[in-house]
């Protein structure tokens, strides 16, 4: 997908103004945030958990050479093929052979933020390929031509209104005169649509939401049902992930599964965990008759030597995005690119460049806030602030640089600092008394704009000290 | 012998609000501690830190260390000043020798001021009075990086006719977050709404907090919005020191 984060400011500017936009946030806080805050409270051990969960990802990334290795092999004893892409383009190519290769003309497609990373659908409709998206939020989006604006829940952006407008223009075989005036109604709908082009499908590409290096399986959690169809139904199943979805053992997988759905939407468990380990085998039931496993790296060993391992502990629950101040008031796509929110903040840089992508850091409170939901525990302000040293060291913000030092020369001379503090103080304690405050400032904008600045009192409290210290009996 | 508290006052009580920066060294006195307040203080160098100007923040970082000599605690009127002694400053220094080590001893006498007072020198009664329903509002740093949730609560209570009020966490931030206010005010400002929309719930007759940069925030909102909802530094409420006009107010009664 094609980077907007250089117009961060204006893509936030937007956001803002979109009130359809609001709305779709304001169900966050009573609805995803709401639910994980009642799922940990189930759980007395949440906390001890998420320590057992990052101590795995942090031991699995140490040693991730073997695991991938390890988990390379189990899926070839299981029949599956494994495909390592080095990059997008590669991962790309890999992809486009296999399906050629077998004439394939349509392909049921699971969620992947991987693939939007790869730019997958966009390269495949090239070549002349009919692509559906199968999970109902993607399937929203490909149908509006937008991409995804949240990790876990791609359609948050948009309500009822939006998805009945779009379903009578997109279904326009289907009765005019069709209620479609309640969510059920609108599933339904999704659902007959869909299901005849599951069946239609040559290829089913889906990504995976762990890879068990014990048993090579690719493991999938959905709560439509949609990444079984999709890898189950055609002939061809491709899996596509990146290198940091390997976990050691079923054991390490049951403790990550245990934090990853609580975390993300509530539940104890998603409604379907399925745990995919080579094609069809003989005497079962169904299944694909070949299974292929294309293993992405695009930027993440490098990420690893860079010190952002820790970033790569993340299992996609999207909690750092429900719980943000910030995503909560723009939402996903002013991010500008595949991963927005707190974890998008801190990949997205390392992805693009930091000059492509500064603001992404420079836009957050460090509220914490994230780092108290992370199931990993991801650092995420510290990564932030480690982006920032990069960003300022890089050139970034002129003016900034010059305030900076502006004020760190008075800042490292105390005397001068409290003579300075003084004179301006008393000018603009003098200047604001009457209103108590300021509704505008010279080079103030930036806070006077949107709201007022409290006037000072006048006097320092360097001053006000002095002062009683003479003052006192000897 | 009393314990020798050094006062960090913080850059934003020093130039703005210096009453605050009196009403705590009050609270401290009073709970039977010496105050001093080395001139050599500016500022914490929060800023040039989350700025990503490391070099800058450690200058600073030395210079408040240095300053505090010979203290055996140092209190500061904020959370967010408070963790950047407490918690960044060891970071700051970490592989570079004993300095980390010095920066870790120091950073263990560093206090918020109202977690200094109830968890250190266990003072949690109140001469203030205050009449009127009160909510207080967490700072994030304070909260989340220092813990500090119950110590202000307790000492609100502990005021004579002060009714404590509880707001929904709605919103988890101010939208304040320092140089970000100015740099992203459209986000700022937004984010500052949903906090006021969570702190109003409760029908308060007064906004407290642990920070005056959120405070400001906050009530730099309220008066543009023409909301007349006072804030006020928690250690002005505690102190009985209500002579100042509230955060951003010409006087007592409401602004325009």
């Amino acid at each position: 997908m094609i980077p907007t984060t250089d117009a961060f400011k204006t893509g936030t500017e937007h956001a803002l103004a979109d009130a359809k936009l609001a709305t779709a946030l304001r169900g966050l806080p009573g609805g995803l945030v709401a639910q994980r805050t009642a799922a940990k409270g189930r759980v007395p051990e949440f906390e001890a958990l998420r320590n057992a969960a990052r101590d795995i990802r942090d031991h699995t990334l140490a040693h991730l050479d073997l695991y991938l290795e390890a988990f390379a092999a189990k899926a070839e004893a299981a029949g599956s093929r494994v495909h390592w892409a080095a990059d997008a383009a590669e991962a790309r190519t890999i992809i486009a052979h296999l399906v050629l290769e077998r004439g394939a003309r349509r392909i049921a497609k699971g969620k992947s933020m991987v693939s939007e990373e790869i730019a997958l659908n966009p390269f495949l409709e090239k070549l002349g390929l009919e692509i559906f998206e199968s999970d109902l939020g993607e399937y929203l989006l490909q149908i509006r031509g937008e991409t995804p604006s949240h990790i876990i829940a791609p359609a948050i952006h948009l309500s009822q209104d939006q998805v009945e407008a779009d379903f009578r223009r997109e279904h326009s075989h289907l009765d005019a005169n069709r209620n479609l005036e309640t969510p059920e109604l609108l599933v339904a709908e999704a659902r007959a649509v869909l299901r005849e082009r599951f069946l239609a499908a040559d290829i089913g590409i889906t990504g995976a939401n762990f890879l068990v290096a014990e048993t090579g399986s690719a493991v999938i959690v959905t709560n439509e049902g949609n990444g079984d169809l999709s890898s189950q139904l055609p002939r061809t199943h491709i899996v596509l992930a990146s290198i940091d979805k390997v976990v050691p053992t079923l054991a390490d997988l049951a403790t990550l599964l245990r934090v990853l759905a609580r975390s993300a939407t509530g539940q104890d468990m998603t409604a379907y965990t399925s745990l995919l380990t080579g094609p069809k085998a003989p005497g079962d039931p169904d299944g694909p008759a070949e299974c292929h496993i294309v293993i992405v790296d695009n930027g993440r060993t490098e990420m690893l030597k860079a010190g952002l391992g820790e970033a790569l502990r993340c299992i996609r629950c999207g909690a750092c995005l429900n719980h943000c101040p910030i995503y909560n008031a723009v939402g996903g796509h002013a991010y500008g690119w595949v991963y927005a929110g707190p974890i998008g903040a801190v990949v997205t840089p390392a992805f693009l460049g930091i000059d492509a992508a500064r603001d992404l850091p420079a836009a957050s409170t460090f509220c914490g806030k994230c780092e108290e939901v992370c199931p990993v525990r991801i650092p995420i302000t510290r990564l932030l602030r480690d982006w920032r040293v990069k960003s300022l060291a890089s050139g970034a913000g002129r003016w900034e640089r010059a305030g900076l030092s502006a004020w760190a020369f008075f800042a490292r001379r105390p005397r001068l600092y409290h003579l300075a503090a003084r004179l301006g103080m008393a000018a603009l304690g003098a200047a604001g008394r009457a209103r108590g405050s300021f509704r505008w400032l010279p080079f103030g904008r930036g806070w006077t704009a949107s709201r007022d600045l409290p006037a000072p009192q006048g006097d320092t409290f360097q001053q006000l000290w002095a002062r009683r210290e003479r003052s006192k009996p000897r | 012998m009393k314990p020798r508290v050094g006062l960090f006052v913080t850059c934003l009580v020093d130039l703005m609000r210096p009453s605050v920066g009196l009403a705590a060294a009050h609270l401290i006195e009073h709970a039977g501690c010496t105050v001093v307040v080395p001139r050599s203080q500016t500022c914490c160098g929060q800023p040039a830190y989350n700025a990503g100007a490391s070099g800058t923040a450690r200058d600073l970082a030395l210079q408040t260390m240095k300053s505090f000599d010979g203290c055996d605690f140092v209190v500061a009127p904020s959370g967010s000043c408070a963790a950047m002694l407490r918690v960044h400053y060891p970071a700051l220094f970490k592989g570079r020798g004993d300095i980390e080590f010095e920066m870790k001893a120091f950073a263990e006498r560093v206090h918020e001021l109202t977690a200094f007072l109830v968890n250190v020198r266990h003072a949690t009664g109140s001469d203030a009075r205050f009449e009127g329903r009160v909510v207080h509002h967490d700072a994030c740093s304070g909260l989340r990086e220092l813990g500090i949730r119950s110590e202000p609560r307790r000492l609100l209570a502990a005021v004579d006719g002060l009714e404590l009020v509880d707001a929904p966490e709605v919103t988890p931030c101010c939208g304040f977050g320092g140089l970000f206010s100015v740099k992203y005010p459209a986000i700022s400002t937004a984010v500052a709404d949903r906090k006021i929309e969570d702190l109003r719930a409760p029908a308060p007759d007064l906004v407290t907090g642990g920070d005056l940069g959120c405070l400001m925030n906050l009530a730099g909102r309220l008066k543009r919005t023409g909301t007349a909802l006072p804030c006020r530094h928690v250690a002005e409420v505690l102190a009985g020191a209500l002579d100042e006009p509230p955060i951003g107010w010409a006087n007592a009664s409401a602004p325009p």
